[in-house]
């Protein structure tokens, strides 16, 4: 049986989540389908059908899937379900929001995050902010799988492009209505998928001095701007830069925390980076303990430095 | 209009669990237990929807053991009305939540239910999206903000890139995200006059439902460590360190 993706795009592209969503469903079986559900999104059903060992791209259009909304999309996925013993998406915001009502419409338990496939049917999932690992196995007709994307590597680009066939969306009455996105303009990379993230903590003190402190820092090194909890609860930084267990989880190749004690709910969200710096004045923080190298002093100080000499 | 706001009991977010060496799960023994901290988020929710008159009624609603009755006071004490237990031992998958939650709502005729986005033990993500399917009615995860407009509500959701703002028509399901508002402690009269205030106490068995779980766990394993790393006294050598050896800059 085939193996059914939901992608994360934006319509005009389609985001590295995806792909290493492939990454992940090319592990479970070979016929993976990719769907896209949109509005005008022929550019982002054309990059999905570039890459490797893609079987088709289904392309689903209508205004209320312009943003995904969660009841049509839902349904869409629904309607499709029968051809598919498994259905997966990466743990962005829209797979976690959609993917559940689909597992619930079809009474089927879901696997959230799993960040292992041992085998067709059974995964690993981290439980209690990543400090346990679930071996879980599912024998349900349908596998209803999120894939934590930083887990895995991503597909890359085939040398011939997967067909692009039309879906026509089923009518469901409209629960939901679609406002308006604000999102958080930036030139720097994309924090889930950069290779080198800053990260603040609440030792900033303030907006002004986050942005003074982290930003020089982070665009010397073409790095993602990250932030813990308390930061973004503070108000230094915007909800999308929170990294941990409710926010962003990344594995970049560098991670610097500066000013972040390392609550394992923020842990939960970095540990996995593959080399972790931490600044911070109290020598004690337990991020120390999860750092490959760290240095004990003033953020206000250190990081300025690090800036000045890079 | 009358709020449902489920509960789950959970290890207290400050606890550090352990693997239990054989395999079969976490040692929760003797661990301190607490309120879902997304679940705290959602009945201050509702009790301030109350308070400014959006909502006639607070209902919390909890699936667990017989312990479960202290998040259950707790949240009387934060202002809730009355409470549901409906009592269920082991690994209750929230599937199973969602249709004891269905069930739920249907009888007590809510008007909306908030609940957290995520338990910090399972770390699912699954319940309202499951419950908003089983009822179907809409739903809006990962709230930061949630005003009523007659028959529906504006919800300002938290997403990867930022914020989003849909209308949901009622009735509906929402989440709560960490910044929806900062849960009040219960004062001392509040926690005393919770005790008087009503909580009953139902089995799946009478709701008719089965709540065996669908999937198998094979076992719990201790994540992958990291070694243990250096600490350097100098930006010129972590510098040096992040060029030479980590080879990352």
């Amino acid at each position: 049986m085939a193996i059914l993706l939901f992608a994360d795009h934006d319509n005009a592209s389609l985001s590295e989540h995806s792909a290493r969503a492939l990454g992940a469903a090319l592990q479970i079986g070979a016929d993976v389908d990719i769907l896209i559900a949109g509005q005008n999104a022929g550019a982002a059903a054309e990059a999905a059908a570039a890459l490797t060992d893609v079987r088709r791209v289904l392309l689903a259009q209508s205004d209320v899937l312009a943003e995904r909304l969660a009841e049509p999309t839902a349904a869409l996925i629904v309607q499709l379900a029968g051809d598919y013993d498994t259905i997966l998406a990466p743990a962005t915001s829209s797979g976690k929001n959609v993917l559940p009502r689909v597992a619930a419409l079809l009474d089927v338990m879901q696997l959230s995050e799993v960040t292992e496939i041992v085998a067709a049917d059974t995964f690993k999932r981290p439980i209690y902010a990543g400090n346990a690992i679930e071996v879980v196995q599912s024998s349900e007709a349908v596998r209803v799988l999120t894939i934590r994307s930083a887990s895995f590597a991503p597909a890359t680009t085939g040398e011939t492009a997967a067909p692009v066939v039309a879906v026509e969306p089923v009518a469901s009455p409209a629960l939901s209505s679609f406002g308006q996105n604000l999102l958080s303009v930036s030139d720097r990379p994309d924090l889930s998928s950069a290779r080198i993230v800053v990260s603040g903590g609440r030792a900033l003190g303030s907006k002004e001095r986050f942005e003074e402190v982290i930003n020089p820092l982070a665009d010397k090194l073409g790095a993602a701007v990250g932030a813990s909890r308390a930061a973004v609860d503070a108000g230094y930084a915007a909800n999308d830069y929170q990294v941990g267990q409710t926010g962003k989880v990344v594995a970049p190749d560098l991670y610097i925390a500066c000013g972040i004690s390392g609550a394992i709910q923020h842990l939960a969200g970095m540990k996995d980076s593959r080399v972790i710096v931490a600044i911070n004045s109290d020598e004690e923080a337990p991020i120390f303990q999860v750092a490959d190298y760290g240095i004990v002093g003033d953020i206000f100080d250190i990081v300025p430095q690090m800036e000045r000499a890079l | 209009m009358k709020i449902l706001v489920p509960v789950k009991r959970v290890v207290d977010h400050n606890v550090k669990i352990r693997v239990k060496s054989d395999g079969s799960g976490v040692d929760l023994a003797n661990a301190k237990m607490s309120m879902n901290p997304f679940d705290e988020i959602a009945v201050e929710q509702a009790v301030r929807m109350k308070e400014s008159g959006d909502a006639s009624e607070v209902v919390v609603v909890s699936v667990g053991p017989a312990q479960a009755q202290e998040v259950l006071r707790t949240a009387l004490a934060m202002g809730a009305d009355r409470a549901i237990l409906v009592l269920a031992e082991g690994r209750i998958e929230p599937l199973s939540v969602a249709k004891i939650l269905q069930n739920v709502a249907k009888s007590e005729e809510a008007g909306l239910v908030i609940l957290g986005k995520q338990a910090i033990d399972d770390d699912c993500n699954q319940t309202g999206q499951m419950l908003a399917a089983l009822l179907g009615w809409s739903q809006a995860t990962f709230a930061s903000k949630i005003e009523m407009a007659g028959e529906s509500a504006l919800v300002t959701r938290e997403i990867d890139g930022g914020l989003q703002q849909i209308q949901v028509t009622l009735p509906a399901v929402v989440t709560a995200d960490l910044r929806l508002n900062e849960p009040r402690y219960a004062s001392l009269p509040n926690i005393m006059k919770a005790k008087k205030k009503p909580l009953v106490q139902q089995t799946p068995e009478e709701l008719g439902l089965s709540i065996a779980p669908r999937l198998n766990v094979l076992r719990v394993e201790e994540p992958a460590a990291r070694a243990s790393g250096i600490k350097v006294g100098s930006v010129a050598e972590l510098l040096d360190k992040l060029k030479t050896e980590a080879a990352v800059i």
